[in-house]
């Protein structure tokens, strides 16, 4: 059986050898008793059309609401935000088995496409094996009655033999890609059966293959690479080691043993944004960052440059450009001018015009541990409250506020902080708006002494940073290799038409008479159309003149 | 006085669903027109249309040399119906009406005003005009509409004409409505070459897949209309007298879901490629991929739905019509309701 059993074209085109469909009754039928009889019964089911349909949309119905429902995947922000505001439905959705904030990978999703796939395997295995014998079989034995048949043409020509008449007919359809074969009959009859197309099948079977292939592809293939994050400052350098990644999420059959330790260092960040439309002020135009390489021995490898739309493909990696914003350089120096704290924070950005926060958090060296968050303005204006704010994301002019706390920043009780946020619980403000002193406020290269003796502060430049993410996958090349097979299958197995054709020849007095006609096997839409183009071409063949073939052939049938 | 490439968009968008609104009125009349020749003409009886599909008046055309098959069951088919039919055969209802011939050449007429809508806001934008919900909206139905033209060389469509302009002329509505934004410049995720290829694959997915969804109505309202007349009820409306029969409609429609099917899987490929590209992952699930994916499942779904016994004809192209109802929720209701990574609708 080449098709499931409940297939349109099962039975209908192909007596010859859809014969013995097998009926969809239950598993006291045909199949046998037993758990035997169960087993094949619910394979029958699953390998049906019916059941294969069914799955096809329910994968598409469940598929919904992870598009409704934030996902670890894709918005852990959106998840943890969620999280917040419904803790209580949280807790129900997000407990096995229902995932909801994990639906792709979920047990249930996971159930719909497996059985799917499975469904599927079962439905191609056997029709490679039937096509694979159809592939070598010759047309079959020319059927006794053709004007049986959907497109049925006959024509009689005068002083010609049937040999003949059917030599031609094999000709043309030779010339026209048919695979051929003759048959003589009783009483002198010679006929060409021929059929084309087998194309449709093949692309349909590498089609559904290559799903498998996709599917397998991505399954194992994922678990074999890795992705990270590192924030490298300009004038910062980036190693590929798992030290140096501010995070790192391995496949599960990664081995970071085969990360190749090549460096770049970021040179420049170049940004352009729109400065003369007013409908699109500020908006980022290009991000252009400059790196400099240097192979996995340490040897200067040139430069290179990384933008949103083009990734820097290195040693087997692909470095995106993902992010970006501001990292003031921000010194702290003790009351004799010994610099405690010298770095360039990175600050996230808040808004379209890159108001940024950043937390800067200096527990030795002073007489106190000094916990400062930043606000930094590339644009400052203020409104008319005093509030400041940034009004274009480029550098015209800048300003950073401080608010400055002093006490424990609670480093040393071995609980994790984020860089990005200071923890005040157990701290005082010595300046900003809950503290008699006023915000601290700095332009470049300005420096302002701390409230209460503690020593100083300058603001010594702003470079930019970019947030890079370095990715590696070994099975993508596998995956779209795959995608693009299914994609070639797919235009075969829908466009290319499968038909057989058959031209009978019967000596007939001083002539002969010829029938044809043509049987479509699945969609094909221009079935009458070919077989009138070979009654005509064959008409030609046989000496008709051509200018009474084109209209006198034209039959209704 | 208008002075900038955009004013001259926006008249033209405007001349371009005046006239829209007018092929429309026009459609809309020879559907009633037709309805009162369906009736004089089925005085005799309407089972004489039985077999003779093709030859009815909706399809009839001439052929390039005139050399054209029988027309039974082909789509190739475009074949002018039989001079003298034989006995019992086809007698087309309704010869061509000028009323038609107007709708459509106001429909050409409006699309052309339409198309240089979309190519002077690219002028003036100095780009593809794909750059956010209102642009692509704009380029969506000229394709929609680009469709309809063009498949009229192939096969006579016209007797969807209305459904099509008035589709083009409410999304328009709408779209400028509600989506306008002024010409800004693109952001740096959309400026790549993939851009054109992946937005012009999936609006040309978009205009067959109307185009599917037009024909898929009316096949079923066609079928609806079959099975009351073999059941000796009321039809229903006659103007479906003199559309094709239900079957051909069915067939037609599947044709054109399929290539709007393959252009469709030519989208999620080049989205997965420029996902990759541009974010790092060629598969995240967000919001507009899982669409995407459900909306290609779907219409997988519909052609093994076609194939199988007992679904063929109105359950297919229920799921056909599901499916296109995914495509509009895919690009209304996702670009601006759901959190995701295409949020470009510059709203």
């Amino acid at each position: 059986m080449s098709r499931p059993s409940d297939h349109i074209d099962v039975g209908a085109l192909e007596p010859e050898e859809g014969g013995e469909a097998i009926s969809n009754g239950g598993p006291g039928g045909r199949s046998g008793q037993g758990p035997l009889g169960w087993l094949l019964f619910f394979w029958r089911q699953l390998t049906s059309m019916r059941v294969a349909l069914l799955l096809l949309l329910l994968l598409a119905v469940a598929a919904i609401p992870g598009s409704l429902l934030p996902q670890r995947s894709s918005d852990p922000n959106g998840v943890s935000q969620w999280k917040t505001d419904h803790p209580d439905a949280f807790r129900i959705l997000d407990a096995f088995p229902i995932n909801a904030f994990d639906v792709y990978s979920s047990v249930w999703f996971s159930a719909i496409y497996i059985l799917l796939f499975v469904s599927l395997i079962g439905c191609v295995v056997p029709r490679v094996a039937h096509h694979w014998r159809a592939l070598r079989q010759r047309p079959p034995r020319t059927p006794s009655r053709l004007s049986r048949l959907p497109a049925f043409r006959t024509d009689a020509f005068p002083g010609i033999s049937a040999e003949r008449a059917a030599e031609e007919a094999q000709a043309i359809l030779k010339r026209q890609r048919y695979r051929v074969q003759r048959y003589t009959g009783r009483d002198g009859e010679e006929s060409v059966s021929a059929e084309r197309g087998y194309m449709r099948e093949t692309g349909n079977l590498v089609f559904h293959a290559a799903l498998v292939g996709i599917l397998v592809a991505v399954g194992f293939g994922g678990g074999l690479g890795f992705s990270g994050q590192k924030v490298v400052v300009e004038g910062g350098s980036f190693v590929n080691s798992l030290l140096d990644y501010d995070s790192f999420n391995p496949g599960r059959f990664f081995d970071d043993a085969g990360l190749p330790p090549y460096s770049l260092t970021l040179d420049k960040l170049a940004v352009t944004y729109v400065d003369d439309n007013p409908n699109a002020m500020g908006q980022p135009l290009d991000f252009d960052a400059s790196v400099s390489l240097r192979q996995a021995d340490g040897a200067p490898a040139g430069d290179a440059t990384i933008k949103v739309n083009e990734p820097l493909r290195y040693y087997g990696t692909d470095v995106y450009l993902l992010g970006n914003g501001y990292a003031p350089t921000i010194t702290v120096r003790d009351p004799q001018g010994t610099v405690v704290f010298h770095e360039s924070v990175p600050f996230l950005p808040q808004d379209a015009n890159l108001t940024s926060i950043g937390v800067v958090k200096v527990p030795d060296g002073l007489a106190q541990q000094l916990g400062m968050v930043g606000f930094f303005y590339p644009t400052r204006a203020q409104g008319s409250s005093g509030a400041s704010f940034s009004t274009y994301p480029d550098l015209v002019n800048p300003v950073l506020t401080l608010n400055v706390y002093t006490g424990d920043l609670g480093l040393d009780n071995g609980v994790p902080r984020s860089v990005y946020v200071l923890d005040t619980t157990n701290m005082t403000e010595i300046a900003g708006t809950q503290s008699d002193t006023k915000a601290l406020e700095l332009s470049i290269g300005q420096s302002v002494a701390l409230p209460g003796g503690l020593g100083s502060v300058s603001l010594d430049a702003v470079p930019r940073y970019a947030s890079l993410e370095i990715h590696s996958d070994p099975s993508q090349g596998w995956v779209l290799l795959f995608a693009v097979l299914a994609v070639a299958g797919l235009l075969s197995s829908l466009l290319i038409p499968r038909r057989r054709v058959w031209v009978k020849a019967r000596p007939d007095g001083e002539g002969v008479r010829v029938e044809y006609a043509g049987l479509a096997r699945g969609d094909d839409p221009t079935l009458d159309r070919a077989v009138g183009d070979l009654v005509r071409a064959h008409a030609l063949a046989l000496g008709r003149p051509a200018e009474s073939v084109m209209p006198e052939t034209r039959m209704h049938s | 006085m208008i002075d900038t490439f955009e004013g001259y968009s926006q008249l033209s968008l405007f001349t371009a669903m005046a006239i829209y609104a007018a092929a429309f009125v026009l459609y809309s009349i020879d559907l009633a027109t037709r309805s009162g020749q369906a009736r004089g003409a089925s005085a005799g009886g309407e089972q004489q249309r039985a077999g003779a599909g093709a030859a009815a008046a909706g399809l009839s055309r001439q052929s390039a040399g005139g050399s054209a098959d029988s027309a039974r069951g082909s789509v190739a088919t475009l074949v002018r119906p039989p001079a003298a039919p034989a006995g019992g055969g086809s007698v087309p209802l309704v010869r061509r009406s000028k009323v038609l011939r107007v709708a459509f050449s106001l429909t050409v007429l409006g699309w052309l005003f339409q198309l240089a809508a979309t190519i002077l806001r690219g002028i003036d934008a100095q780009r593809v005009p794909f750059g956010n919900m209102y642009e692509f909206a704009l380029t969506a139905t000229t394709v929609i509409v680009g469709v309809f033209v063009v498949v009229q060389i192939f096969v006579d469509v016209r007797f969807v004409g209305a459904l099509i302009t008035g589709l083009a002329l409410l999304f328009l509505g709408i779209t400028r409505t509600n989506f306008y934004v002024p010409v800004r410049p693109l952001p740096p995720a959309l400026d790549s070459y993939w851009l054109v290829l992946h937005i012009l694959v999936a609006v040309l997915a978009v205009g067959l897949l109307t185009l599917a969804f037009g024909l898929a109505v009316a096949q079923l309202l066609q079928t609806r209309r079959e099975s009351r007349l073999a059941a000796g009820l009321q039809a229903g409306p006659a103007f479906l007298a003199t559309f094709p029969p239900a079957e051909r409609l069915e067939n037609l429609a599947y044709r054109v879901n399929i290539i709007g099917f393959i252009f469709w899987s030519f989208t999620l490929i080049a989205g997965a490629i420029w996902a990759e590209h541009a974010w790092g992952r060629y598969w995240g699930w967000d919001t507009k991929e899982v669409w995407t994916f459900i909306i290609w499942v779907l219409y997988a779904g519909y052609i093994h739905a076609r194939a199988t016994r007992g679904w063929r004809g109105t359950r297919a192209s229920w799921l056909a019509i599901i499916a296109y109802a995914a495509v509009l929720f895919n690009f209304a209701i996702v670009n601006i309701f759901f959190k995701g990574l295409h949020a470009y609708s510059g709203l």
